[in-house]
């Protein structure tokens, strides 16, 4: 067993078993799931950690990241394990890119990657009502955020925030091509001032949709244009931030 | 293995649903075919890179069709044969379709998609008579060997037949089975140990080359990946030698096709199972040698292990205070310099491939941008080959100027502590140089190709 601080940025494994970081504060043990605000000193248990008898029980096989939380308390702070996965697994609040495969009544049924497809009310769209329905087809793509994500429910999903506004979400037009991408890149693309997006809106204007479950929308001015950014975001997986940037550069050399 | 697979319990929980296509996936997808583009960068009469590897037994292998895997494994026992045909061996194909491969696929059931393929592998390897059937007897109307042949898809990214036929084709010829010798009514099998385990005798190779078909057959596409033949209207499969013989042809989607069509699809079937055969018997000669030479052969050895870099950790903010420190740690430690950056296509034994394939495919857009710039065509290969180079000179260059201490550089991590050192300033300049020196190179190959081309 080795302590968690002494662990971060390493490799662990499932089964690994982390002591917890000592606490200064003994009333700020508690473990909490999911993010949020903690208060000082509180230990977040990300994906891919869970809370055991004598520790951390390491899920899942990746990097320990440690991020610490406002206030800067020495013992909290929230752990997680960053690992490289393709299969999404529905979280409350995640962003997602969806394919509606069946109208049913007055839900439909999208396709997010996950192990069961998710619903959406038609009302759940900015000003639909029962009347002023929205026009969704079978093999629309919708960007739209999850409500509800339980272990045991269908996942539920809505394009509105919680005023009421779509906020960017809803169907996504006709055009543009959509990819796969491990979701491990998802992040690394959604991470505040990411480099590979910036590097890339250097190059000519398009457009961009990042889904949580490794789905990427792209459209550009002509077909071209949409596959070379497709290509990179495909070949950015591969890479190392140097090979990139030389790619890169040579590519907007030329 | 292959027992193991095909032992699988029917499971209670039902299996995932195929991931949909999307309407814009579907759109983007037809209109980039009348573009005359690929998602890949190929063009539409290229093939993806194929890659034969053996495994440690004889008889077994993997091959690889861009993303597509297939392994192949032969296995024989001594049956009684069939009572119409007493002096003939029994062969046996079977192609499994797991959900390993992808998560549409249910073990165990008989889609409609497995029995198409089933029947086409049929078809192409026993309907043409490639194996000789009559040397599997050892007693006539009592003994013959029974030769099975089991397929499994590892990986599905669009056409499963072509791999099948060529993974089929390779564990055929790659297999031995044990000698037996007939006295009298006694009939001897002998071990490996005491006599050489004998090859099936094998005619021909027949090998498959899909053909997908767009807008009522307007647009061909050879060799469709996942996504094309899910918006294709029709494919045409054609199976032949390199003796240009047709060994079974099949079409499929219900699409009118024209006669100069079909003649057409079958010179460039023609073309590519040349390329195809060679490779094999290429592959073949490679791991027979290296069984010879007892050399290292098997899975781990010739298939390359893909390294994941997205998550590589980068140093962030270097120490400058004790560099010398840090360099004579390395000298002390050094190793060699690590391979896989160097030249990242493996020629381990055992392996062969078409083409320079690497993981990334960014020679694929620099050559499109170029495209619209110059209006011409490029090769993958080309620029697969140039960003290998690249690599190598610029590992090189780093070399160079390590010169005055000699430091065998083995971690990317300290590459960057060089970098930052002040008197090697000037070497930044030169992989900008070579940069340039690529690029015209490269072109001087596009031309070469072009020329090619234009002969063919």
């Amino acid at each position: 067993m080795a302590a968690a601080e002494a662990c971060v940025g390493q490799v662990v494994l499932p089964g690994d078993v982390l002591l917890l970081p000592a606490h200064p504060d003994e009333d700020g043990e508690r473990l909490r799931l999911g993010g949020g605000a903690a208060p000082r000193g509180r230990l977040l248990c990300g994906p891919g950690l869970r809370r055991c008898a004598a520790g951390l029980l390491v899920t899942k096989c990746g990097l320990l990241r440690h991020r610490q939380t406002g206030g800067g308390a020495a013992a909290g702070g929230a752990y997680w394990v960053d690992s490289q996965q393709k299969r999404y697994v529905p979280v409350k609040g995640d962003h997602v890119i969806g394919v509606v495969t069946a109208k049913a009544g007055d839900v439909f049924k999208l396709d997010v990657g996950g192990s069961e497809q998710a619903s959406l009310s038609y009302l759940a769209f900015e000003g639909a009502t029962k009347r002023n329905r929205p026009n969704v087809q079978v093999g629309d793509l919708i960007y739209g955020q999850f409500l509800v994500a339980n272990k045991d429910m269908e996942p539920e999903m809505v394009c509105i925030d919680s005023s009421g506004r779509s906020n960017g979400m809803g169907i996504i037009g006709q055009d543009g091509f959509l990819i796969k991408v491990s979701l491990g890149l998802i992040r690394k693309l959604l991470a505040p001032k990411s480099e590979i997006i910036q590097e890339l809106s250097q190059l000519y204007p398009f457009e961009l949709v990042l889904g949580m479950n490794g789905r990427i929308w792209v459209k550009a001015k002509t077909v071209q244009q949409t596959l070379i950014i497709v290509n990179i975001l495909e070949a950015c997986e591969y890479m190392t931030a140097e090979q990139r940037k030389q790619a890169l550069a040579k590519f907007s050399g030329n | 293995m292959t027992r193991s697979a095909r032992a699988s319990s029917p499971s209670s929980r039902p299996a995932m649903k195929a991931t949909p296509l999307s309407n814009c996936e579907r759109r983007f997808l037809l209109r980039a075919i009348e573009e005359r583009k690929r998602l890949d960068g190929r063009q539409c009469y290229d093939y993806r890179n194929v890659r034969v590897s053996f495994g440690a037994d004889r008889g077994c292998c993997i091959v690889e069709l861009g993303k597509t895997r297939v392994l192949a494994q032969v296995s024989c026992e001594l049956v009684p044969p069939k009572l119409n045909r007493p002096t003939e061996g029994i062969l046996f194909f079977n192609l499994e379709l797991s959900p390993m491969a992808a998560p549409g696929f249910e073990p165990g059931r008989q889609t409609e998609l497995l029995v198409k393929l089933n029947r086409l592998i049929e078809r192409c390897l026993r309907n043409s008579k490639c194996i000789d059937t009559e040397s599997l007897c050892v007693v006539a109307g009592e003994k013959v060997w029974q030769i099975r042949l089991d397929l499994h898809l590892l990986n599905h990214d669009g056409n499963i037949i072509d791999a099948a036929s060529i993974a089929g084709i390779v564990a055929l010829c790659h297999f031995r089975r044990p000698d037996v010798s007939v006295q009298g009514e006694e009939v001897t099998v002998f071990t490996p140990e005491e006599r050489d385990p004998v090859p099936l005798s094998i005619h021909h190779m027949p090998i498959c080359v899909s053909f997908a078909f767009f807008q009522q057959g307007t647009y061909l596409v050879v060799d469709p990946s996942e996504r094309e033949e899910r918006v294709m209207d029709g494919l045409l499969v054609i199976a032949m030698n390199k003796h240009r013989e047709i060994c079974t042809i099949q079409s499929s989607g219900g699409i009118m096709l024209v006669k100069d069509q079909v003649l057409r699809c079958s010179k460039i079937t023609a073309v590519k199972v040349a390329e195809i055969t060679e490779l094999i018997q290429k592959a073949l000669e490679n791991d027979r040698k290296v069984r010879k030479e007892g050399g290292k052969f098997g899975f781990a050895e010739s298939i390359p292990n893909q390294k994941i870099t997205t998550f590589k950790m980068e140093s962030a903010a270097v120490d400058t205070n004790n560099v010398e420190e840090q360099a004579e740690e390395i000298i002390t430690k050094a190793d060699p310099p690590s391979e896989v950056f160097a030249k990242p296509i493996l020629h381990t034994p055992g392996t062969a491939q078409i083409g320079e394939g690497i993981e990334n495919s960014w020679g694929d857009l620099e050559e499109s941008e170029r495209e619209e710039a110059v209006e011409e065509e490029g090769e993958s290969e080309a620029t697969a080959f140039e960003v290998q180079k690249m690599e190598t000179e610029d590992t090189s260059t780093l070399r160079e100027a390590e010169k005055d201490e000699p430091i065998v550089l083995s971690d990317s991590e300290e590459e960057e502590v060089i970098i930052l050192e002040p008197q090697e300033l000037p070497t930044k300049a030169r992989p900008q140089a070579n940069l340039k020196q690529e690029n015209t190179s490269k072109k001087a190959f596009n031309k070469r190709r072009r020329k090619k081309r234009a002969v063919r």
